[in-house]
């Protein structure tokens, strides 16, 4: 595996090609449908907070307080990222996102932005619960708790060794497409 | 009945938290199959660190929990309103305890009152057997997986899709493309030829409460799980969509009666995380028994 380390900079970014594996140690932003339609009607990310060569994490995590009243992360799977495809491309452009981490790939207008503006889009293991909640090591905030309701908050995890793969690069490559296009081509021949 | 609720508590957590024997066989024989240094096989290699760390911590596998789905084989005689409202408390408590998630919305309202009880949920499926015991197996089938099944009419032009055994293999096969990764494979199918849309997609579910291994007693159906399991592995999909050989675990297919102006091919899909199990209650409503 690669290991991927903040900062996430563009080059870094770019240096990064479909079927990379890669280990990612840093901070992630936990954001899905709620996060993602607010940011693209406009609304604005709470004072203090930058998503600029950050990476967004399609995530709904299971947070609980232990006994000393910290987070722990007991859940931490990808959710589906295509429900965010309206929104991505935009959000990615606007606020300058290198990456996005979630499961079962995204469309052509996230593909486009990801090469505009060198990001990626790296798949995580779904259902992989417990295996990545270990891979979170602090949470260092949560924004619009009240207001979304924990699954769709923004929790600032940081994390080491987060294991993904990169299935959309920034060079206009989807293993998404690839491999929808090779099935597809195999199961002509067997039918 | 308090015995009776604790089983279905225990039930509960050990269906989230625990793989059935059967299912995590068939993981390993996926990760083996995968070539050494691939991202397909590092991709089975975390779901099978993941089914170990879930289990020893008594964490739920996957932090979608699911629908709740219950199969109760019971005697003549029992008490089906007793049961529905233990296992209602069953789930609540399974809640509280942190085996199931809160994971259960009100549809018109989008509330989700944190306690998985409320209409249709938990959904139980009573069957009568003309044994003494009580047999209760439990599903818990995932939301990304679900949104993946299909159901189709056929004839299917596009599909070329006749109304016979070619048909069906062409209709099934198609919805493995379609799902691609998306399901979180490698995945089970679960299939029923025939039925009307309700009645076909519940049967298609009841596929899921046999065994991996077992084999289709109609030989027609046999050879036709062999094939498409054979088959879908053979177009390069893989685990989670990266590509490789380890599309599907398992395939299996119920046939019911249609009437003659319809004809469902009904497709369920279940993700790698095939949380299933079962008991045979003792006459305490102890657990005598784990079934898988
Ligand atoms: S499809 Fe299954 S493994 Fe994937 S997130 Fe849903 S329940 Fe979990």
């Amino acid at each position: 595996m690669i290991p991927l380390t903040a900062p996430f900079t563009e080059e870094k970014m770019r240096s990064l090609r479909v079927g990379d594996a890669v280990a990612i140690s840093g901070v992630l932003f936990t954001g899905r449908d709620a996060v993602h339609k607010y940011l693209h009607e406009g609304g604005a990310l709470p004072a203090g907070v930058t998503l600029l060569d950050g990476i967004i994490y399609h995530c709904g995590p299971v947070v609980l307080k232990d006994e000393k009243g910290d987070w722990k992360v007991t859940a931490a799977g990808p959710t589906t990222s295509i429900r965010e495809e309206p929104y991505q491309g935009q959000i990615i452009r606007q606020f300058g996102l290198r990456g996005v981490i979630g499961k079962g790939g995204m469309g052509e207008r996230t593909l486009q932005a990801c090469k505009e503006n060198g990001c990626v889009y790296l798949h995580a293991i779904g259902g992989a619960a417990q295996v990545l909640a270990d891979c979170v090591t602090r949470v260092l905030n949560v924004y619009f708790l009240e207001e979304f309701g924990s699954p769709e908050a923004i929790w600032v995890l940081e994390v080491k060794d987060f294991p993904s793969v990169v299935t959309m690069d920034s060079h206009g490559r989807s293993l998404h497409q690839e491999v929808f296009a090779h099935s597809q081509a195999e199961l002509a021949k067997h039918l | 009945m308090n015995a009776l609720l604790d089983s279905l508590v225990e039930i509960i957590r050990r269906t989230s938290a625990e793989i059935p024997d059967d299912v995590q066989r068939a993981i390993l024989a996926g990760l083996e199959a995968e070539k050494k240094g691939t991202i397909a096989e590092s991709a089975m290699k975390i779901i099978e660190r993941n089914i170990t760390l879930a289990k020893q911590k008594s964490q739920p596998i996957c932090q979608d929990t699911g629908s709740v789905l219950f199969h109760v084989n019971a005697p003549v005689g029992f008490d089906q309103m007793m049961f529905e409202e233990t296992a209602r408390q069953a789930v609540t408590r399974a809640t509280v305890s942190g085996y199931l998630r809160q994971n259960s919305v009100n549809s018109l309202t989008g509330v989700n009152d944190g306690t998985n009880v409320g209409p249709g949920a938990p959904s139980i499926h009573f069957h009568q057997h003309r044994e003494p015991h009580l047999e209760i197996r439990l599903i818990l089938k995932g939301g990304g997986c679900e949104n993946v099944g299909a159901q189709y009419s056929l004839p299917n032009e596009k599909l070329k899709a006749n109304r016979d055994l070619d048909g069906c293999r062409r209709v099934i096969l198609d919805a493995v493309l379609q799902a691609q990764g998306k399901g979180c494979g490698p995945g089970i199918l679960g299939v029923c030829i025939g039925g009307d849309r309700a009645t076909g997609y519940e049967f298609s579910k009841h596929q899921f409460l046999r065994f991996i291994e077992d084999r289709n007693p109609q030989p027609e159906l046999d050879a036709l799980e062999q094939d498409i399991l054979k088959t879908a592995n053979e177009l390069g999909i893989g685990p989670m969509g990266f590509g490789g050989k380890t599309t599907l675990l398992g395939v299996k297919i119920g046939a019911v009666n249609r009437v003659p102006a319809s004809f469902f091919v009904s497709v369920s899909y279940m993700c790698w995380a095939y949380r299933r199990q079962g008991v045979r209650l003792g006459s305490g409503g102890e657990i005598a028994q784990w079934l898988y």
